[in-house]
């Protein structure tokens, strides 16, 4: 009888033992984040930027944050969001990651969103711009190192009127969410100051040829506003300047439309171009000298925006990893630190998150020069601490719809 | 010689018997003991072989090639997140109305279709899918646009059944693919599905023995498309979103690679396919960034050693040995 108990407590023990040695492993285990954006198809090659900026972080910092090990778990959303959201709940439920970052696009930040909310997993999004993401339909565990598409277009349509003194102002633009936001933005503040915007194109995402578009651009217009990026960028630009509009109407635009992502394969075509973004490989402070260095030397390229968002995003992340203590697996604390942080050291300038996680941080104007025979957005100007909600009251803003494709300014 | 036969007959369908008993007994015994991960992705090749067999009604059975038909389980699809999210419709009504949708969506491009063969039929259904994506894409106060739609209801808090997580999902998916797979089966195998195969040899013939080709033709497009709802609805559910690359070119594409490499004309081959594919895109593609090279290495593979696919190879063996053992 004795001797069976004595087995029996003994097997017990070892049980126990055993259950409890892979637990205390694995909070000394490495911590794990997740990170989806497309890695082939058409957006393959911004998404490989994101990548690379987030990996030259990680490698700076050796892949240890707070003591502990950093484990870097890569999937390719295909740009697709139902994609997008099966290598998610592969990298949640099978690999157990702490934490998510990406995606690249809006409609996959939407769609992911109720399933991160659900699992209750922090996740960084790093470029998808949708305004809605932070704002009308915002999710707890979502914070955002990017931008809503909004947000620089609206100081920029007040620059637009004040400092460049443009009173009527035509805008063609790329026809789905993102341009119809920058737009709106746009749009808003500028008739606001007192401009007018005469015509508003639209092209359809997949436009291969620009000029029926270009012959509609009336000629009395002070500015043309362009929204554009990857290959329609470049073929919008060279053909304004095959229609003979460049010599006439000044161009300005989203901060996509001369992204470094495009520019370094951009020619005479794209100089004097005025934009607005919150980065430029240009912007003169030690972090961004040291990082384009870094990158430069890494990828043998020019960092583009997409590059310098996941560099900061990994920098965000590893701040509030080290002011939880490494403690990865507390998720609420995790996401609390995430909301808290606050650099000023970043290539992009100082920054922090409003109550609804979006950055409020320094918008640059910049203008397209040749420096050294390279192209560049010289910053020409800095509308600082820009928030999402620009001037306005966020009660007041979030009670009016989202920008549409048929905005209608509340002025008129 | 009709002994034989008969003898042969009889042990045919006891190895069948017994195989469907296995894969049923895998498909219900095994999940329990998977993680969360898995059970979703054999979910998702569930939805994904309830689609491909219901293309396979169309390409295997009556040689209509349609590229069109991601279009019906996009409208299904669409349907049950605008009634949800939009008019807060309740979970039946949500699946009638997604299923009535892809019929008649089936109704009416079916009249554009039904009387045009081949490489027409191949031309005009690509046109309707780029038709049906358009909609999704542009008819924005509808569909969201690019956007899509999210905030679907799960399917427990739909239908008010306290079953939560994956894997009740996971037993409702498996018991819609069974009666969706019986069904097809069954439908196939009837008078109307013998026909359907005699328009497919030979339509002249058909007819001439008096058969309305056209309508024929035409039920079966609109049978197909009902069947693609069914699973069109579960994605919807599965995802909690739509988005227009439901039901885009790409993922038509898609569905006609898993219908010819299962093999065509066999309803369990294209689930199979459905399976194959399915699991490579996320198994793959976790090792490796060269993923697709390696799934396009599958294709070639397969037209090169399985062109009926693969299950018209590994049936043929079966049944080439089969004869042999059961000669007297």
């Amino acid at each position: 009888m004795k001797l069976r108990r004595v087995i029996f407590l003994g097997i017990t023990a070892i049980w126990v033992a055993f259950g409890f040695l892979p637990l205390r492993a694995q909070t000394r285990g490495p911590i794990k984040i997740g990170f989806t954006v497309p890695l082939s198809g058409p957006y393959a090659q911004n998404g490989r930027d994101i990548l690379n900026g987030f990996q030259l972080y990680l490698e700076q910092i050796g892949y240890q944050a707070a003591g502990r090990r950093i484990e870097l778990l890569v999937e390719d959303s295909e740009a697709i969001p139902a994609v997008a959201l099966t290598k998610t709940r592969k990298l949640v439920e099978r690999d157990q990651v702490h934490m998510m970052a990406g995606p690249l696009l809006t409609s996959t930040g939407y769609a992911l969103a109720p399933y991160i909310d659900s699992r209750k997993i922090p996740m960084l999004y790093p470029v998808a711009s949708g305004d809605d993401l932070t704002q009308r339909k915002r999710s707890k565990w979502i914070i955002r190192t990017g931008w809503t598409a909004s947000q620089p277009n609206h100081a920029f349509g007040e620059y637009a009127y004040r400092v460049l003194k443009y009173r009527k102002i035509a805008t063609i633009a790329l026809d789905y969410a993102f341009g119809w936001e920058s737009v709106g933005g746009f749009q808003r503040t500028f008739e606001e100051a007192g401009g007018t915007i005469t015509q508003k194109i639209w092209c359809p995402v997949t436009v291969q040829d620009f000029a029926p578009y270009l012959v509609q651009i009336s000629r009395d217009v002070d500015a043309v506003y362009a929204l554009f990026l990857g290959r329609s960028a470049l073929q919008f630009l060279k053909q304004y300047q095959e229609f003979g509009l460049k010599k006439r109407i000044p161009l300005i635009g989203s901060g996509t439309t001369t992204d470094e992502h495009v520019l370094p394969f951009m020619g005479d075509e794209a100089l004097g171009v005025i934009s607005i973004l919150h980065y430029s490989a240009a912007l003169d402070n030690p972090a961004n000298r040291e990082f384009v260095r870094a990158y430069r030397s890494r990828n043998k390229k020019l960092p583009s925006y997409y590059a310098e968002s996941m560099y900061t995003g990994g920098k965000w992340i590893v701040k509030a990893l080290e002011s939880v203590q490494g403690n990865a697996e507390d998720s609420e604390a995790l996401l609390e630190a995430l909301q808290q942080v606050r650099l000023t050291d970043l290539p992009r300038g100082p920054m922090e998150l409003d109550e609804y996680g979006n950055p409020i941080q320094n918008q640059y104007i910049r203008r397209v020069d040749r420096v050294n025979g390279e192209l560049q957005n010289t910053v020409i100007d800095t509308r600082p601490n820009i928030s999402q909600f620009w001037r306005y009251n966020p009660a007041d803003y979030l009670k009016q719809p989202i920008y549409t494709r048929t905005y209608v300014s509340l002025k008129q | 010689m009709e002994e034989g036969k008969k003898i042969k007959h009889t042990t045919g369908t006891r190895n069948k018997l017994a195989g469907l008993v296995l894969v049923i007994a895998i498909l219900v015994g095994f999940p329990p003991l998977l993680s969360s991960y898995w059970v979703g992705l054999l979910t998702e090749m569930l939805i994904f072989a309830t689609l491909a067999m219901s293309l396979d009604i169309l390409v295997g059975y009556t040689g209509m090639p349609s590229l069109s038909h991601a279009g019906f389980f996009g409208v299904a699809a669409y349907t049950v997140a605008i009634l949800s999210t939009r008019h807060q419709a309740g979970f039946w009504l949500c699946l009638l109305g997604g299923i009535a949708m892809g019929v008649f969506a089936g109704a009416v491009l079916g009249l554009f279709v039904s009387h045009v063969k081949s490489v027409y039929f191949l031309m005009i259904t690509l046109a309707l899918g780029m038709v049906l994506w358009g909609l999704s894409y542009r008819w924005i106060p509808m569909t969201g646009g690019d956007n899509g739609i999210s905030g679907i209801p799960s399917l427990e808090a739909h239908t008010g059944l306290p079953l939560a997580g994956p894997l009740p999902f996971y037993y409702v998916t498996l018991f819609v693919f069974a009666l969706c797979g019986s069904l097809m089966a069954l439908f196939v195998s009837s008078p109307f599905g013998h026909t359907l195969k005699g328009i497919r040899e030979s339509e002249s013939r058909m007819s001439s023995l008096g058969v309305n080709t056209w309508l024929h033709r035409y039920l079966c497009y609109i049978v197909a498309g009902a069947f693609a709802s069914v699973a069109g609805i579960l994605w919807a559910y599965y995802n909690g979103f739509v988005s227009p690359s439901y039901l885009d070119l790409t993922a038509s594409v898609e569905l006609f690679f898993m219908v010819t490499l299962g093999g065509a004309g066999t309803l369990v081959g294209p689930a199979l396919g459905a399976g194959i594919i399915v699991f490579l895109k996320n198994f793959i593609s976790a090792y490796t960034d060269r993923w697709l090279l390696i799934l396009g290495t599958v294709y070639i593979l397969a037209i090169f050693f399985a062109p009926r696919g693969l299950w018209n190879r590994f049936l043929r063996k079966a049944r080439n040995r089969e004869r042999i053992t059961s000669r007297p």
